[in-house]
């Protein structure tokens, strides 16, 4: 597995969370390495803009794109997720994401943000990522998040409905942080690494 | 589906060992943080809260080696907080493994410090610990709009003049992502949260409010949510083993909050 170096903040829990779940992980901005892993994970923390910037400056917008058209797995984690749809909007200011989910990032409706804490999830039936896991609550931290209405997604609400992860072909992503979801997390990046082999 | 109130033990740290006894059987060293982390997280601690207490600046290097061997053996968040003072201090603990790094008396001393690393590193990691201290309106400020609390530094002993309530609604303007508000008259008390500065603080700011100071009892907890808390803390009760965090969670169950 790769995860992917652009500077962003988590890089370091999402290494040691899928070594324990028991990958073989290295943080690396080295393009050659993030093509060719059997896995590239995204990370991604902080403003939706920022990661875009940070991971164009490392090129890795190009590999994710080279990667799900040759049909390599992919997973986004928080605004790791977010990046990979069309756009995100965030402050009035609208950027273009990596673009291989189709959709648009815009601010959640809600009484208290950020949605912080632990929630629920409705995954589509037969989810690798949720197996054995469906009912478990996972951390979430984010004010910002896909409406639903694609395929492959699981469900969440905070004030509205919003895409809490998506299963779409050899694209994965979660909203919420596996990370550091607690052992609910480790399994859910257990089921995603098994899904590779 | 709703978010789940959560409930945070807060370890108080100096010089890399967790401060106050600590009477849990089972423990090989109990003060050793890592090790309080992981029975915490085992007992279903939402997320945990590292206090830096250390004094001096050697010492605190223990701190960044705390927080990362921490972060390599607990997976839920990890607030660190104490002592920081500059975007730099924010910086090293991200980097170290903290989720989240809340901020006191130097962005008291300079909110912009609060705008800018917000700014840097995002709302989510960006905390705002407020002491708040009942006391009479201080000349200088307007009657009419003072709250009754007021920001404090030195563990409550030193007042501002500041507004406490106003200040959680700066620091929200500012770009914080969450308030930890101190109640510094029920801290140490165990006689329960103090209510009032919650239900004031809950009505000016629309960031997570985590409600501290006071709790003693497993009756404690819901009044505070009820507040207007979105997650709770508490010190020496779970440190001392006082309260266990799953009773805790069971009591606020049966109040009718979800929880995890």
């Amino acid at each position: 597995m790769v995860v992917l170096d652009y500077g962003s903040g988590n890089l370091r829990s999402a290494e040691r969370a899928l070594d324990r779940a028991g990958a073989d992980v290295s943080v690396t901005a080295d393009l050659d390495q993030a093509r060719e892993c059997d896995g590239l994970v995204v990370p991604g923390v902080g403003a939706f803009a920022a990661c875009m910037e940070g991971i164009r400056a490392v090129g890795g917008d190009e590999v994710v794109r080279e990667r799900v058209e040759a049909g390599r797995p992919v997973l986004g984690i928080c605004v790791g997720m977010q990046v990979l749809f069309d756009r995100g909007d965030e402050h009035g200011v609208v950027t273009d994401g990596i673009g291989v989910l189709p959709g648009r990032v815009v601010r959640l409706h809600a009484r208290i943000l950020p949605h912080m804490g632990w929630n629920t999830v409705r995954p589509p039936s037969g989810s690798t990522l949720f197996a054995g896991v469906e009912n478990e609550r996972f951390y979430f931290v984010h004010s910002y998040a896909i409406a639903p209405g694609g395929k492959g997604e699981t469900v969440t609400e905070h004030g509205n409905p919003f895409v809490s992860a998506v299963e779409r072909g050899v694209v994965a992503a979660t909203q919420f942080h596996p990370e550091k979801s607690g052992a609910a997390g480790l399994k859910l990046l257990g089921n995603w690494l098994r899904s590779l082999s | 589906m709703t978010v789940a109130v959560r409930v945070i033990p807060c370890l108080d740290v100096d010089a890399g060992r967790v401060v106050k006894g600590v009477n849990f059987r089972d423990l090989r060293d109990a003060g050793d943080p890592v090790e309080m982390a992981a029975v915490y997280d085992a007992e279903g601690a939402d997320e945990l809260v590292f206090l830096d207490i250390t004094a001096s600046s050697e010492s605190r290097e223990t701190t960044y080696d705390v927080v990362r061997r921490t972060a390599e053996q607990v997976f839920i968040p990890l607030t660190v907080g104490g002592g920081v003072r500059s975007v730099d201090d924010v910086d090293r603990l991200l980097r170290a493994g903290a989720d989240k790094v809340s901020l006191n008396t130097a962005a008291i001393e300079r909110p912009d410090l609060l705008r800018e690393a917000a700014h840097r590193f995002g709302s989510q990691c960006i905390v705002l610990s407020v002491d708040a201290r009942r006391a009479p309106c201080p000349t200088g400020q307007t009657e009419d709009t003072w709250s009754g609390f007021e920001v404090t530094t030195h563990g409550g002993r030193r007042g501002t003049g500041m507004d406490a309530v106003l200040w959680a609604s700066q620091g929200q303007e500012l770009g914080v992502g969450e308030i930890l508000l101190n109640a510094m008259d029920a801290d140490g008390t165990r006689d329960g949260y103090d209510l009032e500065v919650i239900t004031a603080v809950r009505a000016v700011v629309s960031v997570p409010v985590i409600a501290s100071g006071g709790a003693g009892a497993l009756d404690h907890f819901a009044p505070a949510v009820a507040a207007g808390a979105d997650a709770v803390l508490a010190a020496s009760v779970f440190h001392f083993g006082d309260l266990r965090i799953p009773e805790v969670k069971a009591q606020l169950r049966s109040a009718g909050y979800e929880i995890r």
